[in-house]
């Protein structure tokens, strides 16, 4: 055994915890999981099957933490968990597990099997054997301070274009301000519209608030690629520049797995509850809405759809802002099939759109979202996550589908009554 | 062997071992299972109406939206042959006697000729979700021959049970015999493979349940 293997063995065997024990107790091979999951309904191909990626942390949690499996193990009568194994694992638990969760809202016995798939990947990132494109990510983001390379100089560029657009300042460092934005680097590079919209809002709403020039990046490599030590690291920095200027609260961007790692996994993380509140940018805008901060006028005519992101709305609890905000300026808005808690993946979530050798799967993974978007006949695509914005727009483009896809904030921002004090 | 003396012995010395290996089985798997423990989790909970472990325990018993159409016969299966084995073990009249005689407990019980069609349809439909699990391919893809040996373990009880209330196949005595061996090896074998979902399934439930609860989300 390597020691690499070893360690990934250590790992696993740490990760296993009574709910695991009990979900491996009682999955009864239905396989109900692979009728939920993209991967195996747009390739029909039962490897797929979430259950089955996790093949090798069920033999671990036989081989170690079962009496009969013990008693295999010591006369040499189960396989052990081998490197070319986990290796032949690799493109079942990254290339093809968006952690989208659908899986763990289907399952008969109740198995949360998107939970198993996160802690597996503790053990295949140590052991070696994690995608060089989220090796790539996580280190530009431990080193850089992001996953894109992106530093505070490209965020100060934009705040200096928001200053030339809309003549707002936007404060940095700004201690005691009751807000602290963060930004994916997504936001920063390929949809500054982003950072002018919350500037206007805002100012609207007469909120104080900042950005940290230690920590203004939100998105978190570590969570996706499965290596606790990188997500708390990149977790603590937010903690440190928000604690440091004492805000109140945290604002997650559109960015799902953003807010996955800051707002659920992140105390968990650091060990400990924040001093501060961590809400989605959905939630703010919301809770200024229905305090009467700000006012809209006008509609979209055309005829809009929300593109649910996975991390936001299944496994982050935010159903019905997205919901509340879109009525406000849009006056024809149509659910997809299976919207909210039930949507389908874009494809690219949990690491996915960073793994290059991914791309022709996810693009075939994507037919269920075409197929979804057909159905509305909606002009345009609205979402809050931008990594499920590019992807969903890669999708489009490949698929010869001209459908604009656009963030919910700035759409509202396109909206706002700007001047009068509502 | 002397049939009557094959069933003296699945009646007594049989029956000890198989329920001493159920009991004591099933009661260290659970605790191996449960004394894992869990991590308390530290990020502050979000609270929504129907979103919570107990929720969960109950509403996973119904296909989620969407799912049934997509395994219909996984569902319906499901349903018949759980239902159908609760019916015949719970509610034949020879059973409330027996564990009427093992525990002091009785109820009523439903008419033989219900029972006996039960029994059928349960063997007709775990027939059938045999012959799924070999024709689907992710279910036959994911099925070891542990999965195939826990549908014997549950089908023969039923089976022997059935032919030995109609007197087929073999004298009474020997089906009977037959009957309560394989209600033996079933229980001697639960704790021990996926039939152990029996227990496990709610506790799975709840945790799941019970982890999205906290992010208000209702699964």
């Amino acid at each position: 055994m390597t020691a690499s293997l070893d360690k990934g063995i250590s790992v696993l065997k740490e990760m296993i915890d009574a709910p695991i024990a009990s979900y491996f107790s009682s999955c009864v091979h239905c396989g109900l999981c692979a009728e939920a999951c993209l991967f195996y309904t747009e390739t029909g191909d039962p490897k797929y099957t979430p259950i089955h990626k996790l093949k090798p942390l069920r033999r671990v949690y036989q081989q170690e933490y079962t009496l009969l499996g013990r008693f295999a193990k010591m006369l040499g009568l189960s396989k052990p968990v081998t490197d070319s194994e986990l290796e032949e694992w690799k493109p079942l638990v990254y290339d093809s597990c968006t952690l989208c969760g659908r899986c763990s809202m289907v399952c008969p016995v109740g198995n949360d099997i998107v939970y198993m798939v996160r802690r597996l990947r503790e053990g295949m990132a140590i052991s070696g054997h994690a995608p060089d494109g989220l090796i790539g990510a996580s280190r530009r983001a431990v080193e850089i301070g992001s996953p894109m390379g992106v530093k505070l100089a490209a965020v100060q560029a934009q705040m200096k274009h928001v200053r030339q657009d809309t003549g707002i300042e936007i404060p940095l460092d700004a201690a005691g301000a009751e807000y602290m934005l963060i930004m994916s680097s997504m936001e920063i590079i390929n949809f500054p519209e982003y950072l002018g919209a919350i500037a206007r809002i805002m100012k609207q709403a007469g909120k104080s608030w900042t950005l940290c020039s230690e920590a203004f990046e939100a998105t978190n490599s570590g969570i996706q690629i499965g290596v606790s030590d990188i997500a708390r690291v990149l977790v603590q920095r937010i903690v440190d520049g928000a604690e440091k200027l004492k805000v109140k609260t945290v604002i997650s961007p559109e960015c799902g797995h953003a807010y996955t790692a800051l707002r659920w996994e992140g105390p968990n993380l650091i060990g400990r509850p924040y001093t501060f509140d961590v809400l989605h940018i959905l939630e703010v805008l919301d809770g200024f809405h229905k305090e009467g901060l700000f006012k809209t006028s006008g509609f979209e005519d055309e005829r809009l759809t929300f593109h649910d992101p996975c991390q936001l709305v299944r496994r982050g609890g935010v159903f019905d802002e997205p919901r509340n905000l879109l009525k406000l300026v849009a006056k024809d808005f149509v659910e997809m099939s299976d919207a909210g808690k039930m949507n389908w993946c874009c494809g690219g979530g949990g690491g996915v759109s960073a793994i290059e050798e991914a791309e022709q799967l996810r693009l075939q993974a994507f037919k269920i979202k075409k197929s979804q978007l057909e159905q509305t006949g909606a002009k345009t695509l609205v979402t809050a996550c931008a990594n499920c914005r590019i992807v969903i727009e890669e999708g489009l483009e490949h698929y010869k589908m001209h459908i604009p896809v656009v963030g919910l904030t700035e759409t509202l921002a396109d909206h706002l009554v700007e001047g009068e004090k509502p | 062997m002397d049939q009557e003396l094959f069933l003296t012995w699945v009646r007594s010395t049989g029956l000890d071992i198989a329920v001493g290996i159920f009991v004591l089985g099933t009661l260290w798997r659970l605790i191996e299972i449960y004394t894992l423990g869990h991590k308390p989790d530290l990020a502050v909970p979000r609270h929504r109406t129907g979103a919570s472990g107990l929720h969960t325990m109950f509403r996973r018993s119904v296909p989620p939206p969407g799912m049934f159409k997509r395994s219909a016969i996984s569902y319906v299966g499901g349903y018949i042959f759980h239902i159908g084995l609760a019916i015949i073990v719970f509610l034949s009249a020879q059973h409330i006697k027996l564990i009427q005689g093992l525990t002091g407990l009785s109820w009523p019980n439903l008419p033989s000729q219900f029972i006996d069609a039960t029994a059928v349809v349960t063997l007709a439909t775990m027939l059938m979700v045999l012959v799924d699990r070999i024709n689907n391919p992710v279910k036959r893809f994911l099925s070891t021959f542990a999965d195939y040996g826990a549908w014997a373990l549950t089908f023969l009880p039923v089976l022997t049970g059935y032919l030995a209330t109609k007197h087929l196949l073999l004298p009474y005595t020997m089906m009977l015999a037959l009957h309560i061996l394989s209600v033996e090896l079933l229980l001697v074998f639960l704790p021990f493979t996926k039939l152990m979902h029996v227990f496990t399934l709610w506790v799975s439930r709840w945790y799941n349940g019970d982890t999205n609860s906290r992010k208000g989300v209702p699964v």
